[in-house]
């Protein structure tokens, strides 16, 4: 087998787009923003044709990680460490996936510094990917950390009318978060004298730096995850971004806090992760209920999903802290269907932002009348939203749901009703948006899908659909890893156990 | 005694030697040439500078002592010399279009800042007090000079006299309390100290806490900062880029030598003092830089926030707090000299524009000078990958070594504070609409420009031989 870094190239090859755009695609003309654009398009479709690769070559059977490149870097302890398992990988796949997905749905809705747009778009691909990919804490958090950059100028400069706000706000309040696991990273530097992912894993960290340690984690991904109370970052972050900076957003971004709970909370702080699951639970109930109910009463489209996300990102922590076989695999489940139906919604939003340039729900009514292609799309991603069977969202809630009562019944039962609360806000913008009759004027020359917006649409469909009736190919990828991560928990809590029970 | 026995050898001080005989032949020459010179003069300051930083790393490797200890050549000296010299060259290299206009047209302004430097070099190797105090006067009676150098210029001679009559009253703390660590130890060398002051007694900790309120006011840290933000909007950019830069360096080397290996005994006693001076002086520069609207007033600010954040690695004492130092002090100075060079290429019909406001729009007039002034920006908050989030990682991993942890916590919540300022500017930048094209870049800004983007954007890719050699630096001082 060839030795060529696969997943280095993977990571950079987007960078490598985007210094290429900046040197063909000068001048800020039409000739030049179409350079761009296809530059863009066949820089993000290698990269996932690359990582196709990955997914031929990877060994689901094993629990290591894979594609192992190393190269010494900052300090002692600090290097260069890439690799995927059975986590990060399925993560990985969805970011390449909806890149090409972005830039296709940026094609005619950006018209204005293509060229720095499409940039933006490359680094932070780049960035992504080097965040699921990192197997260094310091590496991981200057992947983490370094795509609030591209973000924030993509809310910014290409966002609507409360972009400024909306970008502060979602730089600040993610890097109030991330600046605390920082230090917890150098604290546990010097516990084990490397920050090499691998080796911290199997590193004891002490009982009472666990519950620092796990608290300082906790405020970066709650807030990226993002979890009930910090949560109000994303609905503004989300109104004002352009489209595909919302898929970006939803799709990917959110998926790094459950990452983080996955890759580092639970297998190098077992205990405290332990302590807190009630506490995690009770925010995650909260925001199934209490956000499924916000989402009820929006008069914005994008907020409604934003609201939306949070719910059923409460349905992944629950999941992950439930720490059983179904609930961590449910909760992996449920990031990668999420990142396909949300990122559509979103697209879907786009759709008719692009042609009335207005997300109020108000606006619409009666667009199966004149876009029965869009109306059926819609259709298949609300249901997937809902969690209906036969979609992939179904799967991720129902596998949660499971793990969960068989650890705590009480936030099993409550979260149930989240999936009542879905169906509510997720039918009520379909009835509101597609049903009814088309009296408003403005909307009576409203075109349907065009062959570049079926493009974005229709591979998720696929997927989707996919997913829900056979949900092998993902399940399969990560079970090893979950496997094996939910054995060392178990190991771990019932050592402590065992041990007070002695003391005793 | 021979004047070349073994405790007064002359090559150690080869450099200085070199750089003080040079100025004063820069001097004869503009003084007997008149001010056509100017550029002359400009020219072979800046291969003066390099030449000195050549024989600087001539010297052969190791401690070398003269003097009977008061002037010390080590690893922390080199690298800490090399990177003054580095600040005072691109210094003068900023100048050069600040020299060619009529109003600044003046020799002496190369020749001061060569003193200065000459200043910073002694201060930086200084081994007992009276070389500290006497390489601190030299840089810094230079430094009130060139502050007032536009002499027509209101803002400018108030920016001098302030500085001056606040420089004074912060010399006059450290001569008392130099003279009554001299009363209480008995010696005046740093090494004499150490083994006197092996624990705390109120008159040495008396003299220490003068001592450090004379240096806290040279790297301008809270609460002896207050004339950073009028010197630095008073003074004409080349010198206020000259302040920020490389006697932030002598200082923040003097402060880490003398605390570190001058009272090693009594690390508690000047720790707490450490540990308050930085956390005022990171949360005023990042509260007060957010109402400012002068870019030159912001970056006082800025720059008082990061004389906290060095601080903190010097607040834990250890060699890892030291190599934070040394590490960040580089970086900073990179950053700074990176944003100065933008501030002095910001001119408009010829006018220059100081103004936060005047960088509306600036992504689609020069996009370039728009995306590296925003890198340096994002790199000045402490974002990865950036340069910057090296500088803080290393202070602050230091101060988590020490067991420094509200001192951290406190850092790096004024550091998010921090970034919203930094904020605001590439958002004036890239979402703002423009308001007009600006000149063309200077090819010497340009020039500057692209090394400070270069190093500062691609640090994270090859941070090795810099962090190696702070490393052996901050080694060498324990």
């Amino acid at each position: 087998m060839t030795t060529w870094p696969i997943l280095s190239v993977t990571t950079f090859l987007p960078a490598v787009g985007a210094i290429l755009v900046y040197l063909l695609a000068r001048g800020g003309d039409e000739t030049a923003n179409r350079t761009a654009r296809w530059i863009a398009l066949w820089t993000t479709l290698i990269t996932f044709a690359i990582s196709l690769i990955l997914v031929a070559r990877f060994d689901p059977a094993s629990t290591d990680f894979q594609f192992v490149e190393k190269a010494s870097w900052l300090a002692t302890g600090i290097n260069y460490h890439m690799g995927v398992d059975g986590i990060s990988l399925p993560l990985l796949i969805l970011t390449t996936a909806i890149m090409p997905l972005c830039i296709i749905a940026s094609w005619k809705a950006i018209t204005q510094r293509v060229g720095e747009y499409m940039m933006a778009f490359l680094i932070l691909e780049t960035l992504m990917v080097g965040t699921f990919s990192a197997l260094d804490l310091v590496l991981f958090y200057l992947f983490f950390e370094g795509g609030l950059i591209p973000m924030f100028l993509i809310i910014g400069v290409w966002g609507g009318p409360r972009r400024v706000y909306a970008s502060f706000k979602f730089f600040l309040y993610t890097l109030l978060g991330s600046v605390l696991m920082l230090l917890a990273i150098m604290a546990l530097y010097w516990n084990a004298g490397t920050t090499d992912i691998p080796t911290l894993m199997h590193t004891a960290v002490p009982r009472g730096m666990q519950t620092w340690a796990w608290l300082a984690f906790f405020a970066s991904f709650a807030v990226k995850m993002p979890m009930w109370p910090v949560h109000t970052w994303l609905p503004d972050a989300h109104v004002e971004a352009p489209t595909a900076g919302s898929v970006v957003l939803a799709a990917i971004l959110l998926k790094m806090g459950g990452y983080g709970f996955l890759r580092f909370s639970l297998p190098m702080f077992p205990l405290a992760s332990h302590d807190f699951a009630p506490f995690v639970f009770t925010l995650s109930v909260i925001a199934i209920i209490y956000t499924s109910l916000v989402a009820l009463m929006q008069e914005d489209m994008k907020k409604l999903i934003a609201y939306s996300s949070v719910a059923h990102m409460g349905f992944v922590t629950m999941g992950i802290f439930a720490v059983t076989t179904q609930g961590v695999a449910g909760g992996m489940f449920q990031m990668v269907s999420h990142g396909i139906v949300s990122g559509a919604l979103f697209l879907c939003v786009g759709i008719v932002y692009d042609r009335m340039h207005s997300r109020e729900i108000a606006t619409y009514g009666g667009l199966v009348n004149r876009m029965p292609l869009y109306a059926m799309t819609f259709m298949v991603f609300t249901m997937a939203n809902v969690g209906l069977p036969g979609t992939s969202g179904f799967v991720g809630e129902f596998m949660t749901l499971i793990g969960t009562f068989k650890v705590s019944l009480p936030t099993a039962f409550f979260a149930t009703t989240g999936v009542i609360l879905s169906a509510a806000y997720a039918l009520w913008l379909y009835r509101k948006v597609v049903f009814g009759a088309l009296v408003k004027p403005a909307l009576m020359s409203i075109k349907d899908l065009t062959f570049r917006e079926c493009l974005t649409l229709f591979p998720l469909i696929a997927l989707t659909i996919l997913f829900g009736v056979y949900p092998k190919p993902v399940l399969d990828m990560s079970a090893a890893s979950v496997q094996q991560l939910v054995n060392n928990y178990n190991t771990a809590v019932t050592a402590v156990k065992a041990a007070s029970l002695v003391v005793k | 005694m021979s004047f070349s026995s073994a405790g007064y050898q002359l090559q150690p001080v080869l450099p200085e030697l070199v750089l003080a005989v040079g100025a004063m032949v820069l001097l004869m020459i503009g003084a007997y040439r008149g001010q056509g010179t100017t550029r002359l003069v400009t020219t072979l300051a800046v291969l003066l500078l390099v030449l000195t930083g050549v024989l600087e790393l001539w010297l052969p490797a190791g401690k070398l002592v003269t003097f009977g200890g008061s002037f010390i050549v080590d690893d922390f000296a080199r690298f800490l010399k090399i990177l003054a010299l580095i600040g005072s060259a691109v210094t003068l290299i900023l100048a050069t279009e600040f020299l060619s206009q009529p109003s600044g047209r003046s020799f002496e302004f190369s020749i001061l800042v060569l003193l200065s430097t000459l200043g910073m070099m002694v201060l930086i190797s200084a081994g007992d007090l009276i070389s500290l105090y006497l390489g601190l006067e030299l840089m810094s009676l230079a430094l009130y000079v060139v502050a007032a150098s536009q002499r027509d210029n209101a803002k400018s001679s108030e920016a001098g006299l302030k500085y001056f009559v606040l420089g004074a009253l912060s010399s006059g703390m450290l001569l008392y309390g130099a003279s009554l660590i001299y009363g209480f130890t008995g010696t005046v060398s740093f090494a004499g100290i150490a083994a006197a002051a092996t624990k705390g007694s109120i008159g040495i900790v008396f003299g220490l806490v003068f001592l450090l309120a004379g240096l806290c006011f040279k790297v301008s840290a809270v609460p002896f900062h207050m004339w950073t933000p009028d010197v630095y909007e008073g003074a004409p950019t080349p010198v206020t880029a000259f302040f920020a830069s490389a006697p932030k360096v002598a200082a923040l080397a003097v402060f880490t030598r003398a605390t570190l290996t001058a009272f090693p005994g009594i690390v508690t006693e000047w720790q707490q003092i450490l540990v308050f001076v930085s956390i005022a002086s990171m949360a005023l520069g990042s509260f007060a830089a957010i109402g400012q609207t002068n870019i030159k007033r912001l970056m006082a600010y800025s720059s008082i926030g990061h004389m906290g954040f060095a601080l903190v690695g010097l607040a834990s004492g250890t060699v890892e707090g030291a190599q934070g130092v040394l590490v960040y002090i580089a970086i900073y100075v990179a950053m700074t000299l990176g944003s100065f060079a933008i501030i002095l290429a910001m001119k408009r019909d010829g006018q220059a524009l100081e103004q936060i406001s005047d960088f509306a729009g600036l992504s689609r007039t020069n996009p370039l000078l728009a995306f590296i002034f925003a890198m340096l920006l994002f790199s000045l908050a402490g974002i990865p990958p950036l340069a910057g989030f090296f500088a803080k990682w290393y202070v602050f991993v230091a101060a988590i070594k020490a067991n420094l942890f509200t001192l951290a916590v406190i850092g790096v919540l004024t550091s998010v504070v921090g970034a919203f300022y930094y904020l605001s500017i590439v958002k004036v930048m890239y979402f703002d609409q423009p308001i007009g094209k600006l000149d063309p870049v200077r090819v010497e800004l340009r020039t500057v420009l692209a090394v400070a983007g270069i190093f500062n954007i691609f640090f994270f890719a090859y941070p090795g031989p810099l962090v190696s050699m702070a490393s052996a630096a901050a080694k060498s001082l324990f």
